[in-house]
């Protein structure tokens, strides 16, 4: 297989990881509506065991994401998380909480009392999900690095990569993306919670963080649209900044537009499922939806002679996923191992409806030694 | 440097990693072993019908719970540490180690995270056939991850299959069943894993001696005792065996580090097993002291565990630092030459590159290639730099032999007490039964001591040494961070610790 082939497959696979991890960040955003849309101690319970059941997926793809970015494009890997230090050190503070708080959060002798966990999952879902969709704003509006001869990274910022959140083009993604994780959570919640009232007041809360989300990802996606892009010429791996670039990618590239539009139209569609039509089915709308939108912009700030990731301070140190990634011969191995991506899938679904055949109803935890 | 303390940036790195690792490894040994014990208890569940069975099995998952979710996030540290603090390494051997840690992630973690939320949740929700099938499927997913993750850490004591690109100034997969297959990754592989199924019966040995002690949940903690001591006596004999092998594969791969284990300063032949000592303090590399003031030694032991030869040499310190060309080895001096004739024709190729010079440029590609397995030698001051602390090693092995050891035994005992029905009747070797948990988790870190501090000075052996492996960082950064964690870690193992008491003394049939 050429080897321009299989960067452009694990930049697939990359984008659809991202799209993935963004559509389980409803974990994230039900973590935060469990002080706002529970009422009283029994809907908690439910919030919390209703996600409990899920984070370790979310979980599971945040590692596979920097596993699989490692492994593909190990000097966006070295440059960005060596670089921009501060920013990884918050992300990954905000995630190290997630695991444990779910598991002491209710159990005997736990030392911090249930509300520092019902923190720390607050933190998870909103710092922790705003530091992520900023970071990856970078990958647009670039950062200040430079290269040496032997693609060793320097960071010209002394923010090391806490200067990202100075930009509102930055954190207009981070916090489109919080909105958006609040989202997909109460729907989450309207189909997997059998507590009428907790479900009515999450479908308004679909609506309000619609109506939260839209300004920031218009602003976002106008503003991509409209700015200058980091291109580079195929032939010499040359770097210039070009007018319009990211708009001249979806016209260049009609099947990613198209999946950035079809994922526009199906988290709409999931809004009007979960707040208006009464139907438990937006979840899925809304995470193919979230799906297709990250992978298409994955994909445009990828493909079509674009770098990933610029520099700003040096041009011609911006990553490319050409002049980032990992041999002809590891993108081989790893592509062969990622043939058995289809049966993870398979088991995760199955054992997904195995377990949620039932709504969650308060009664199958109450008594429960396994609930948290 | 940090003006404060007088330590470097990489320091402060190479000792957040460090702590990091250890604190990872006090969850994972107990998640690779009782994943398995819950999952024998579950079978047994399963093949007999019998209740209490189950009961033992949800008190025992209960723990292994509290005990994943602490060591899952701090394997997300380690990963995310990887390229904050180590940037240059995760670009020099990105193409090689990044590969290991993605499939993990693809057919491990998955594995694991997936059936957790059945093997918790699922008890009434799908076939006990399913159930059993989830469970066996989380202990395996686990131990699947263990395999990618020593892989990698295999390949970086002895990088095989893999070759020195001057184009891209780094290290790139040539052959991943090499690596996969490597014999130092296996063998770490088999050598981790039974230390986790030791500690892990240590754990089960430990909590059940206290339930007999306080004469409580007798038939449970019996029943508990006896699943973890056989596995306990079979994997720790096991445990030796690969121990054995791991001697064997050092001595050949990472002479250095068993030197370093031995405190063997001068080669010898028909060389012995140093079974007690006491080191000198402040030996230097070449200053002929004796390096003990107490040693017993076990006669040509260290000659047939390195070399299956009893009569064979075994090179110490001074031989690999200064050479010996009477047993053709070549010192360390000789091969810094080489590195850095590797490094300055690594500079000359990439000017030829530049400059079109294609002669050139071939010529010296050739000379970065004759000389690239010893590129890492290159960026040492003076010989002496490849020795590794002797004294950390030396005592560390040793700690975790004896303590091997005497675990053999104490599963022996266990079981030929519980075969003559008489285990409650002595309060005494209960008590001792209670050390067992504490001293497999000393004994485990020690051998992560040997395996990682052994092989300093190197990240990769004879490629890369640790100091040009971090990230180029002010010292107040990972200053900065190293004590985050350090709270974070106190927090944690205070927070998991007190959680977990409570559970056991709640005991299998309360609890939340």
């Amino acid at each position: 297989m050429e080897h321009l082939l299989l960067q452009q497959y694990w930049w697939v696979i990359l984008s659809l990881l991202a799209g993935l991890l963004v559509f389980m960040f409803f974990v994230q955003g039900g973590q935060t509506l469990l002080l706002t849309l529970a009422k009283g101690e029994e809907e908690k319970q439910l919030i919390v065991n209703s996600l409990g059941r899920k984070w370790e997926l979310g979980f599971t793809t945040l590692v596979l994401f920097g596993g699989a970015f490692f492994a593909a494009f190990p000097l966006f890997y070295a440059t960005s998380f060596g670089g921009a230090y501060f920013v990884w050190m918050a992300i990954l503070l905000c995630f190290v909480l997630q695991a444990v708080s779910y598991e002491f959060r209710k159990k005997p002798g736990n030392l911090l009392g249930a509300k520092v966990y019902e923190a720390f999952l607050f933190l998870n879902g909103s710092v922790g999900v705003i530091l992520i969709g900023t970071a990856v704003a970078t990958l647009f509006s670039g950062a200040a690095f430079s290269l040496n001869e032997y693609n060793l990274s320097q960071w010209h910022n002394d923010l090391r990569g806490l200067e990202a959140a100075f930009s509102l083009f930055n954190v207009s993604l981070g916090v489109a993306v919080f909105f958006l994780g609040r989202m997909l959570g109460a729907l989450y919640f309207i189909n997997h919670i059998d507590a009428p009232a907790l479900v009515e007041r999450a479908r308004r809360s679909v609506l309000i963080n619609t109506v939260c989300f839209l300004p920031f990802f218009l602003y976002f996606v106008v503003a991509l649209l409209m700015r200058d892009g980091y291109a580079y010429d195929q032939v010499t791996g040359l770097v210039t900044l070009e007018s319009f670039k990211y708009l001249d990618n979806f016209l260049a590239m009609p099947i990613v537009l198209a999946m950035f539009l079809a994922g526009v139209i199906c988290v709409l569609y999931a809004v009007y499922l979960g707040a208006f039509a009464k139907s438990s089915a937006g979840i899925w709308s809304g995470g193919v939806g979230s799906v297709l939108v990250v992978m298409s912009l994955f994909l445009n700030v990828g493909l079509n002679g674009t770098a990933f990731y610029p520099s700003y301070h040096d041009l011609q140190s911006s990553l490319t996923i050409v002049n980032s990634s990992s041999s002809h011969y590891t993108l081989m191995a790893m592509t062969i191992v990622s043939i058995t991506v289809p049966v993870v899938l398979g088991y995760i679904i199955l054992t997904w409806r195995a377990m949620d055949k039932n709504k969650l109803h308060h009664d199958e935890i109450k008594d429960s030694k396994e609930a948290y | 440097m940090d003006l404060a303390t007088g330590l470097a940036h990489v320091d402060w790195s190479r000792l957040q990693f460090a702590v990091t690792a250890m604190f990872h490894f006090i969850f994972v040994p107990l998640t690779l072993g009782l994943a398995f014990i819950v999952a024998f208890m579950e079978t047994i569940y399963v093949r007999t019908g019998d209740e209490y069975w189950k009961r033992v099995t949800k008190f025992w998952m209960k723990l292994f719970a509290i005990n994943f979710v602490v060591g899952i996030s701090t394997g997300l540290i380690m990963e995310f540490q990887f390229g904050m603090n180590w940037s240059n390494y995760s670009w020099v051997v990105g193409d090689v180690f990044g590969a290991p840690l993605a499939i993990e992630g693809i057919v491990a973690f998955f594995l694991e995270a997936t059936f957790f939320a059945v093997m918790f949740f699922g008890w009434d929700k799908v076939r006990k056939g399913t159930h059993l099938f989830a469970t066996w499927m989380v202990a395996i997913g686990s131990n699947l991850s263990a395999l990618w993750i020593l892989i990698a850490n295999g390949w970086m004591q002895y990088p095989v299959g893999s070759h020195y690109n001057p184009d891209t100034a780094r290290l790139e997969m040539l052959n991943f069943w090499e690596i996969l297959f490597s014999p130092m990754g296996i063998i770490k592989f088999l050598h981790t894993v039974g230390s986790g199924y030791v500690v892990a019966s240590l754990f089960v040995v430990t909590v059940s001696a206290w339930y007999l002690l306080k004469k409580r949940d007798t038939v449970f903690a019996k029943r508990s005792i006896a699943v973890a001591a056989a596995f306990g006596l079979i994997t720790s004999i096991f445990l030796a065996g690969t121990g054995d092998q791991s001697g064997y594969i050092i001595a050949q791969k990472q002479p250095m580090k068993l030197a370093a284990m031995e405190g063997l300063y001068d080669g010898e032949r028909q060389a012995g097993v140093v079974a007690m000592g006491i080191l000198r303090p402040n030996v230097k590399p070449g200053d002929g002291q004796d390096p003990f003031w107490l040693e017993i030694k076990i006669p040509y032991a260290l000659s047939f565990m390195g070399y299956r030869d009893v009569n064979a040499f075994v090179p110490g310190i001074n031989d690999l630092v200064y050479g010996n060309a009477a047993e053709g080895i070549i010192g360390a001096g000789e091969l810094m030459e080489r590195g850095a004739l590797a490094q300055i024709a690594l500079a000359a190729y990439k000017e030829s590159v530049k400059a079109g010079d294609r002669a050139g440029s071939e010529f010296h590609r050739m000379t970065v290639a004759e000389n690239a397995p010893y590129i890492g030698y290159g960026s040492l001051e003076k010989p002496e730099d490849i020795v590794p602390p002797v004294g950390i090693t030396f005592y560390s092995f040793r700690i975790m032999v004896m303590l091997g050891m005497f675990f053999i035994a104490l599963f022996g005992a266990i079981l030929f007490l519980l075969h003559r029905g008489q285990i409650e009747k002595y309060p005494p070797f209960l008590r001792l039964c209670l050390l067992g948990l504490p001293l497999g988790y000393i004994a485990a870190q020690a051998g992560w001591v040997v395996a990682e501090v052994g092989r300093q000075p190197w990240a990769v052996q004879d490629l890369l040494p640790v100091h040009t492996a971090a990230t180029s960082i002010g010292a107040g950064a990972i200053q900065i961070s190293f004590w985050i964690f350090v709270f974070i870690f106190v927090v944690f193992f205070m927070a998991g610790l007190k959680v977990m008491l409570e559970q056991i003394k709640i005991g299998p049939e309360g609890g939340k």
